[in-house]
């Protein structure tokens, strides 16, 4: 087999060596009833050309050339080029964890650089070196929350990713972490914030936000955190998009960021791998769940970097841990690192500046339901047709529609979520605009 | 003597921010056909940022040599062995990458509508199958994004089917040679944490079990092989103390990649376990991830795996929402689905049989390594090995060098270190794990390696106390990285 690089005699010899007789031997002192007595049911292995081949067709069974305005949490953004020639370099794609300091600053380097451009972006102090993705970096936040405040309860938004909603409720169920939610205002689209202060109480460790939220709307965070801060809670800020950050205000007045960075030339690949982060204060990290690279010199005085502050960590504490947390997104924050440099300060303003006109021509040609405002995505209302029926209309039309939003919020049945980006041709745009009118 | 490397000139490179200059690109964004918009109107000038202070200004020459010049300060598998015990640091196949970045694939969206997504939930369903029968457990839920998602995924299910008999128990038994994610997993779930002293062969103490588990014991999590490479030869009867008192066992799948072909964990009494599609499924590290954990359990767990499940509808597949039992999401979407696809094409690379073959191929390089070395390093367990090997520094010690010197000079020899201080149970642990992607020769030149450095320090301990020597970094000051974090960079 063309992964195992011995030969039968190369095998002969090592067995010999070893003393073994067959290779049987090296399993003779697995009991009995343990052993697998029959080949396992799998077919035999197969040749690259076939493995391309099975793989092709499955794609094909997949939308193939169709427009996309489909956005809720992974948004379709060009991937520059050398995102790809960056990551699939050996050295990146084929390394461990960078444990061993003096052969790994490629990775540190790179992850302390990612580090650096989150909290420019985010305007925090520290970020981690990446979560698993936005949905589980949002329980973790709150976990951080509850330990930094010695507080239980959580309130979060019901204008945060739903999906995420979820996540966090199944993370908090038993730990003493009670989850309630807060609505949204039926006109505007953003929190309801008579309803957050009325919640609030203080046993709250933290209040959850998302903005741009579900809905696309950029939220009063500001309110949020003087609502939160009053009462001794943390605010945590939640983001989606991230190509919004190179527009729209950092989230100053969060406590904690908690953010997916897939918009940042991670390929939408079916919900993943993606990579969340953990963005904070100072004076919350040693409270911060995940890895953390740090700078520091060599023996020669060299600058040089390490992870640190692993004492937080699962494989120090163990059950005192902040988060069970150990693998980090490296290559996938990679790519979002690759894809910050590429844009950098003005590309990513610009880059933003289209995501935001695309999804304003669009909506000025439709019925949004919410007058808030909006980035790349926003609420449409679909009259005398279901969402779902536009969306099969569209479908005909080689465009897959928005994300009608009656699985998620009952009351918003007849509206779907649409979103536009740089990729989105006006020719497609208006199409959508024409089914939906 | 060093033979595999010999000194390389790399080149210095300074951090992005240090390289930026106003005005420079390494974007064009096409022209804006729709019309363009003051941000100000469209958001709010309150909402609209003047900036990002700090932000880089490269070129595209810039930047690819940036990530190269980065690259090459990295070891990686493909410059050779990385034999980190428990880490399984396989070979990545290429065609994995290549299978990944299909169009149709890659580009999936997770709400396009389920007749356009037949082919992404086609390969996760087979995916599934594979993984159900080379474990022998009944279903399996991709959902988790990790190995210790996994493990958390895991105890949430045995909490929701012991809540649903009545009663979810207080503790968790864990050997003192589990990994640290488990004792970490178990207090996210809600669960006390009680430990188990190994028995002098470096296994599960039944006895000390039996007298453990009672009727607050939720679950023991184990891993088998465990952290000493060493089978857990009372498994089966570890299973019925446990079950005997309603207690579960959950297996750890970290050392999976020595058993796939030989034993199947559902045949052996365990009841939950966990995957690294990124260890014994060859998917790459990345340099930390991303990783992918799927769960697999036996039947009576089935209605309490996250939402939602792949169900065939007809002639397609479909997913079903609608479980009131299940534990909720893990995640968002369906799991790390680039990952699945990585971990499919190895599996059809290598079919059942090939399965198999790499499964004896990664023992047999474990025991050769062992016997080679046994004469030079202390084994503080005689019990055979499975997939890894773990020395302790004992003898090097007595001159003063310990197992993370020992490690540093193994750089200069042209291999990345082996795992350090773990498993806790041996102190100054060397752990092994060659993985079969290693050849007859790259293995003989690790041997080599490691008895020359058991040689130098007899000779000289301080050259092993201070090396490395050729690497373009030299050790690291990791203590005053703590102690004055520096995690970002700031304009001096």
């Amino acid at each position: 087999m063309r992964y195992l690089p011995k030969s039968d005699s190369e095998r002969r010899q090592m067995l010999e060596a070893c003393g073994v007789a067959s290779p049987e031997e090296l399993f003779s002192h697995l009991p009995e009833a343990v052993r697998l007595k029959r080949p396992l049911e799998l077919a035999p292995g197969i040749s690259e050309y076939e493995i391309v081949d099975y793989f092709r067709r499955r794609a094909a069974e997949n939308a193939n050339g169709y427009a996309s305005f489909l956005g809720a949490g992974v948004y379709h953004h060009f991937r520059p080029v050398l995102v790809d020639t960056v990551v699939s370099r050996g050295e990146f794609l084929t390394s461990y964890t960078p444990y061993q300091a003096e052969i790994s600053q490629g990775t540190l380097t790179a992850i302390f650089e990612f580090q650096s451009m989150i909290c420019q972006l985010t305007g925090m102090d520290v970020a981690n070196a990446s979560m698993y993705d936005g949905s589980t970096a949002v329980p973790e936040a709150a976990m951080m929350a509850v330990r930094s405040t010695g507080k239980g309860r959580v309130l979060i938004a019901r204008s945060v990713h739903p999906e995420y909603r979820e996540v966090l409720r199944t993370y908090a169920r038993h730990q003493g972490m009670p989850v309630e939610e807060f609505g949204y205002l039926p006109e505007a689209g953003t929190i309801d914030l008579e309803e957050l202060d009325r919640k609030m109480d203080d046993l709250t460790a933290a209040v959850v936000v998302q903005s741009p939220n579900f809905f696309g709307i950029v939220d009063k965070l500001k309110a949020a955190a003087e609502i939160a801060h009053r009462r001794g809670a943390l605010l945590i800020v939640v983001f989606t998009e991230a190509v919004s950050l190179g527009l729209l205000e950092p989230p100053a007045d969060a406590d904690i960021v908690a953010g997916e960075l897939q918009s940042f030339a991670i390929s939408p690949s079916y919900g993943g791998p993606f990579a969340g982060i953990i963005a904070t204060r100072e004076r919350f990290v040693r409270q911060m769940p995940g890895r953390l690279v740090g700078q520091t010199t060599d023996s020669r005085g060299n600058r040089a970097f390490c992870l640190t502050l692993s004492t937080r960590e699962q494989h120090i504490r163990r059950e005192k841990a902040t988060s069970n947390i150990c693998t980090n997104q490296a290559l996938i924050a990679l790519m979002a690192t690759v894809f910050m440099t590429v844009y950098g300060k003005q590309g990513l303003r610009e880059l933003a500046e289209q995501n935001l006109a695309k999804a304003h021509y669009l909506a000025g040609r439709v019925k949004p339901r919410f007058s808030g405002k909006f980035f790349n995505e926003f609420v449409a209302r679909v009259e005398g047709k279901s969402p779902e029926e536009i969306n099969k209309a569209l479908l005909k039309k080689k465009i897959i529609g928005g994300l009608p939003l009656g699985r998620f919020y009952p009351e918003l049945a007849d509206c779907m979520l649409l979103c536009a980006t740089e990729m989105s041709r006006r020719a497609d745009v208006d199409v959508v605009a024409e089914v939906l009118r | 003597m060093i033979t595999k490397v010999r000194p390389h000139l790399s080149q210095n490179e300074a951090l992005l921010f240090e390289r930026s200059s106003p005005g420079k690109k390494a974007y064009q964004l096409p022209d804006l056909d729709v019309p363009a918009l003051d941000p100000a109107e469209a958001l709010g000038a309150e909402n609209v940022r003047a900036e990002i202070p700090g932000f880089p200004e490269v070129s595209e020459v810039e930047a690819i040599r940036h990530f190269t010049r980065l690259s090459t300060w990295n070891y990686a598998i493909d410059y050779g062995m990385y034999p980190l015990g428990s880490c399984t640091m396989k070979y990545n196949p290429r065609i994995n990458e290549l299978v990944a970045r299909i169009e149709g694939l890659a580009w999936a969206h997770p709400y396009q509508p389920e007749a356009l997504a037949q082919g992404s939930m086609e390969v996760m369903a087979r995916l599934e199958a594979a993984l159900a029968e080379i474990t022998g457990m009944d279903a399996v839920t991709l959902q988790p994004a990790a190995g210790a998602h996994g493990e958390l995924t895991g105890i949430l299910l045995i909490r929701a089917l012991l809540e649903k008999r009545g009663n979810p128990r207080k503790k968790i038994l864990i050997p003192d040679s589990a990994h640290g994610t488990n004792p970490a997993t178990a207090a996210i779930a809600g669960y006390a944490v009680e430990n188990i002293a190994s028995s002098a062969k470096g296994v599960l103490d039944v006895g000390a079990l039996a007298r453990l588990v009672d009727r607050d014991v939720a679950a023991l999590m184990v891993t088998n092989p465990n952290t000493l490479g060493v089978f857990e030869e009372n498994i089966m009867q570890a299973a019925e103390i446990l079950h005997a008192k309603g207690a579960m066992l959950y297996m750890d799948g970290a050392n999976m990649n020595a058993l796939v072909g030989i034993a199947r964990p559902g045949d052996f009494g365990v009841d939950v376990l966990h995957l690294n599609l990124h260890k014994t499924f060859s998917t790459p590290h990345g340099g930390g991830g991303p990783g992918a954990g799927p769960v697999a359990v036996k039947k009576a767990f089935e209605p309490f795996l996250p939402v939602p499940r792949l169900k065939r509808s007809g002639k397609k597949w479909a997913y079903d929402y609608r479980r009131p039992r299940s534990i909720g999401r893990v995640r968002a979407f369906y799991g790390n689905f680039g990952v699945l696809v990585r971990a499919l094409a190895y599996i059809l690379a290598h079919g059942g049989p090939g399965l198999r073959n790499a499964t004896v191929d990664a023992v047999l390089n474990a025991v050769y390594v062992r016997k080679q070395l046994e004469p030079y390093f202390d084994l503080p367990y005689a019990s055979p090995n499975m997939h890894e090997v773990v020395f302790s520094d004992d003898r090097q010690a007595k001159m003063g060098v310990r197992t993370g010197d020992l490690a540093k000079r193994l750089i200069d020899y042209g291999f990345h270190p082996y795992t350090v201080s773990f498993p806790l149970i041996v102190r100054g642990a060397l752990m092994i794990e060659p993985t079969e992607t290693e050849g007859k020769l790259e293995l003989d030149q690790f041997i080599e390696a490691m008895i020359s450095i058991a040689k130098e320090v007899e000779a000289d301990p301080q050259l092993v106390k201070n090396a490395p020597y050729g690497t373009r970094t030299s050790r690291v000051d990791e203590v005053t990285a703590a102690r004055k974090p520096v995690l970002r960079w700031k304009p001096s």
